[in-house]
């Protein structure tokens, strides 16, 4: 009882003083976060504002107006110019048909491989596992020369395969790795109850595993897309011609393609580049952050 | 039960295809390209023995050394730069912004998932002295400042791809740290405070502790993206002026294609594979024995 008191008398008289000069302070404190937010959000969408605003202005306008002016007219010539004169669309086309079968390979793979290695029961699993693993640290620059020599030999590097076969392979250890981890997760009991219910393996694979993991695996497929739509190292070196490069090796030689920098049509390509991404990300947020945090090994 | 979770023809049939697919474009190459170094020549030209002469050139090259400088020198920066402001935009979430940090985190999270030859053409303009002045000359104009030709130095080079990662990146490390730093039990902080610790002796005896796993693993992810950068170097500068930023991932780039020295190229790979296999050995044995320690 006089414990009780005690501590309620130096409660009120510790709140007393605090509360005569806190909301001062609070409201200092928060004008400053208010003032910190701002700054932080300009410098980040600045930027990308001002981008989108160059794709709408004229050469006439990017060379005689301030760089900090509006454009005179929102009209979509530059995209236009980009997008035939530019080959946008067939970069884009080319991106597509490399990214998506990869991407399909890499999960359709990487998830069997997984359960394989986390699910299943056998010797030397740990060993496999790790082998994949080594893969994470390997700089790509090291499987380069031996995969074109490859390519070279066997006609491929006319085609797009040799950037669908090498982001499967690239993308597998990742994958593996973050796929085996969600398995890891599940607990053990539920598998094999399957499998005494009389469920062969790969029955449970397809029916439990594959099910039971399906958020997981849209995730890392996510993570995946954007690795491999932002490549430039592998599409720069296994795409000789010009109608088989990707957006961003295309984007790379945007401004050589009209001599003199043309404004409008380069940030009109920038742009479309940025929106796509913008599109997704703003879809899926959640999602791309989670998934690309946990999947940063790679770097 | 283990009959089935151990099936023999299961295991094949799910592994198998991964594994194969996974030897032949990846463990092969990384033999067969430690097997190049001993040659000079090229896919189209053949190849000729040569020993150690490719160790022994690399040793004594001069690009060489400039490269190795340069991605040291930017992957040790870099590190530092970004993994700090994200630590930092962490605290701010975590202690000043608490719960409202969500739409924040998101935009700032924006640019990581943008392409970086879009990133790296962006910041180009922006930082564009001629034929146009760009927005950040325009802005050194305004306080009184001379405009700086920002690409015809490698100093000012070295700069401009600095700021240009950060802004990329630390979003990432921000949503990483920031995952790491809410696991921390309030009542710890609540605690401490009222113990009268100030802002700054919180975060040193604290918060840094107990976020060290996961600033540990930034630092690592950090570390080994930043000595593997080659996008965002190729599409700012193009390895320019001359090659003051030329990193070991482009130098190898050019000697194998431009210069169809498949045999030095490998060579240079192989010390960027094994830069890379150091660091992360070097951070994670250091992270073994605080871990130990604690």
């Amino acid at each position: 009882m006089s414990t009780g008191t005690l501590t309620g008398t130096t409660v009120t008289s510790s709140a007393a003083p605090r509360a005569s000069k806190g909301p001062r302070r609070r409201t200092a404190r928060r004008v400053l976060a208010a003032i910190a937010t701002t700054v932080l959000l300009v410098i980040v969408a600045y930027p990308l504002i001002w981008l989108v605003l160059g794709s709408f202005k004229s050469q006439d306008e990017f060379l005689n107006n301030s760089v900090f002016a509006l454009p005179e007219s929102w009209s979509l010539d530059n995209y236009a110019t980009a997008w035939t004169e530019g080959n946008l669309g067939t970069y884009i086309r080319n991106s597509v048909v490399a990214v998506f079968p990869s991407l399909a390979l890499t999960i359709v793979l990487g998830v069997a491989a997984a359960f394989a290695l986390q699910v299943m029961v056998w010797r030397g699993r740990n060993v496999v596992l790790f082998l994949f693993l080594a893969g994470i640290m390997v700089p790509a620059q090291m499987i380069l020369l031996p995969l074109f020599t490859i390519y070279v030999r066997t006609g491929l590097t006319g085609t797009l395969w040799p950037l669908i076969i090498t982001y499967t392979a690239i993308g597998l250890p990742l994958t593996v790795f973050m796929i085996a981890t969600y398995f890891r997760g599940v607990p053990r009991e539920i598998f094999e109850a399957a499998a005494l219910d009389g469920a062969g393996a790969l029955r449970t694979f397809l029916t439990i595993g594959f099910p039971l993991i399906r958020n997981a695996i849209f995730t890392v497929a996510l993570v995946q897309f954007f690795f491999i739509w932002n490549d430039l190292l592998i599409a720069l070196t296994f795409t000789s011609r010009d109608d088989l490069r990707t957006i961003q090796v295309g984007l790379l030689n945007f401004t050589g393609q009209f001599g003199q920098v043309q404004y409008g049509p380069t940030f009109a390509a920038i742009s479309l580049n940025v929106l796509g991404t913008l599109a997704i990300y703003l879809v899926l947020n959640q999602r791309v952050m989670k998934g690309l945090t946990a999947g940063s090994v790679k770097g | 039960m283990n009959r089935v979770l151990g099936d023999r023809r299961a295991i094949v049939v799910l592994l198998g295809p991964a594994l194969v697919l996974y030897s032949l474009v990846m463990l092969v190459p990384v033999v067969w390209s430690f097997g190049y170094t001993a040659f000079e020549g090229n896919a189209i030209s053949g190849f000729h023995f040569v020993g150690l002469d490719n160790f022994r050139e690399l040793v004594s090259d001069p690009k060489a050394h400039e490269a190795l400088w340069f991605t040291v020198r930017f992957a040790l920066v870099l590190t530092v730069v970004q993994v700090g402001a994200g630590y930092a935009l962490a605290l701010f979430y975590v202690f000043v912004l608490r719960r409202r940090s969500g739409l924040v985190r998101t935009l700032v999270f924006f640019p990581v998932v943008i392409p970086t030859v879009a990133v790296a053409l962006l910041f180009q303009q922006l930082f564009e002295v001629a034929p146009r002045t760009g927005p950040v000359n325009q802005l050194l104009e305004l306080v009184g400042l001379s405009p700086v030709d920002w690409f015809s130095a490698g100093g000012t080079s070295f700069v401009v791809l600095l700021l240009m990662e950060t802004w990329r990146s630390m979003g990432f490390y921000a949503v990483l740290l920031y995952a790491g730093l809410i696991d921390i039990p309030e009542e710890m902080i609540e605690s401490a405070r009222l113990d009268g610790a100030s802002w700054l002796a919180l975060v040193r005896h604290i918060v840094v502790p107990l976020s060290l796993p996961v600033l540990l693993a930034s630092l690592v992810f950090s570390i080994n993206g930043t000595l593997k950068v080659f996008d965002s170097v190729v599409a700012l500068t193009s390895g320019g002026p001359g090659s003051t930023t030329t990193p070991l991932t482009l130098y190898m780039f050019q000697t194998s294609f431009a210069y169809g020295q498949y045999g030095y190229g490998s060579t240079i790979a192989l010390l960027l594979s094994v830069l890379c296999l150091l660091v992360t050995l070097v951070i994670f044995r250091s992270a073994r024995r605080d871990a130990t320690e604690a």
